[in-house]
């Protein structure tokens, strides 16, 4: 996002942005709602199923987990942001039904990992 | 049909934004330059480029005595007096958007491109039947706007609908600028709309006083002597579309003094 000496001035100062700064920032997020043609609650619902395919993997904070949609060049993506508690598994490692027994199987644990998954890009022109 | 001519929809989505009336200055604008343009009024529930024109006392038929066929084109044509590459084909009876198709409207434009360089279709707000119609004849598209959220948003939708129509190129004409306000950011900027659009900038046109009194003379800018900013920016519309590479006027440095460069200074986009 792109930020002029006034908004750093203006954000020093605790002051509001220039009102053109937010004038953008929500064009930028009701066009992606627009031109992803997707309704609330079809959002709400991947959501929740990406949350649960990712939730099979690793454990995810789901406080701090966020899918949102963002667009720019008229494409749209969905990006995802959702930090990671600890693995489940070892990566590159599905689980199956099989191998359900390793589970003292000593993990790595990695902590609150910020993970960046995204683009699962889409144009909707 | 003249395979040359340039079919121009120029639309917005909100209403009010300026479509009329840079129909009505581009027309003669580009009449000026010897080209032989005609200006469609599509908007048939509310028609107005006519009374832009100073043309309103004028009409005897309109496209709807055409498409019916109880005219010839050339009857229903209006030749403007001051500018006589430019002529008018107006909009008929409200009613006419019962019956009226998007084949209708083709069939005018291709009618239209037989005997003129350039077509602009003055196209109804909205993204309903009127404005539907009215893309059918279009090949290209003048998409405007002001610096405004709702218009914006407005805008986005149109292009959206433009691009799966197959409408190209589409360029942007940025309407009603406030120079001041736009150089204090509270204003979006035309870089900011045009990176939220993606579509390329034809022009700028200030918020321009002479706009009125030119309406209520029925004589458009372009017309007149007038070197207004907006007549200026008119005329320079008509020119870009002529392929002319003519500077885009930065708003920001329309201020002068200290104070303006400061503020200039400061909405630089540092990253
Ligand atoms: N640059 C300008 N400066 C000042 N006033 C302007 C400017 N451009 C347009 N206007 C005014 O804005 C009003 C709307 O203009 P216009 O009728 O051209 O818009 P429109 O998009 O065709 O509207 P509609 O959607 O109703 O067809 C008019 O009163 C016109 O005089
Ligand atoms: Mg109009």
């Amino acid at each position: 996002m792109a930020m002029t000496l006034r908004d750093i001035l203006n954000k020093l100062l605790g002051r509001q942005p220039a009102s053109a700064t937010t004038a953008r920032e929500r064009l930028q997020l009701v066009l992606a709602h627009d031109r992803s043609d997707l309704s609330p609650e079809l959002l709400e619902q991947m959501r929740r199923e990406i949350f649960e395919v990712v939730a099979k993997y690793v454990e995810i904070d789901l406080e701090g987990g966020e899918v949102s949609l963002e667009t720019e060049d008229r494409m749209t993506a969905l990006v995802a942001n959702l930090p990671i508690k600890r693995s489940i598994k070892p990566a590159a490692n599905p689980p199956s039904k099989a191998d359900e027994s390793e589970d003292q199987e000593p993990s790595e644990t990695k902590e609150a990992e910020e993970s960046k998954e995204s683009e699962a890009g889409e144009s909707s022109d | 049909m003249a395979p040359t001519t340039r079919t121009i929809l120029i639309c917005s989505g909100k209403g009010g934004v300026g479509k009329t009336t840079l129909t009505a200055n581009l027309g003669i604008a580009l009449g000026r330059q010897g080209i032989r343009t005609v200006v469609l009024d599509a908007d048939f529930g509310l028609r107005n480029l006519d009374l832009l024109l100073g043309l309103e006392n004028r009409i005897v038929y309109t496209a709807q005595e055409v498409l019916a066929e109880s005219c010839r084109l050339d009857q229903a044509l209006v030749k403007h007096k001051q500018e006589p590459n430019l002529a008018l084909l107006p909009a008929g009876n409200p009613r006419m958007l019962e019956w009226l198709k998007p084949e209708d409207m083709q069939r005018i434009a291709s009618m239209l491109a037989e005997q003129f360089d350039y077509v602009l279709i003055d196209c109804p707000a909205g993204i309903e039947d009127g404005f539907k119609n009215a893309v059918a004849a279009a090949k290209e598209a003048i998409v405007v706007t002001t610096p405004e959220v709702s218009a914006v948003r407005d805008a986005d939708r149109v292009i959206g609908l433009l691009n799966t129509q197959g409408v190209s190129p589409i360029q942007l004409v940025l309407n009603r600028v406030r120079p001041k306000m736009m150089a204090n950011q509270e204003m979006l900027a035309a870089d900011d709309v045009t990176d939220i659009l993606a579509l390329p900038l034809l022009g700028l046109l200030l918020e321009d006083e002479q706009v009125i009194v030119s309406t209520n003379r029925g004589e458009p800018l372009t017309l007149t002597k007038s070197n207004s900013p907006a007549a200026r920016g008119y005329a320079n519309i008509a020119r870009r579309l002529q392929g002319e590479d003519v500077p885009l006027m930065d708003p920001a440095k329309e201020g002068r003094g200290l104070r303006a460069k400061l503020w200039q200074l400061m909405q630089t986009k540092i990253f």
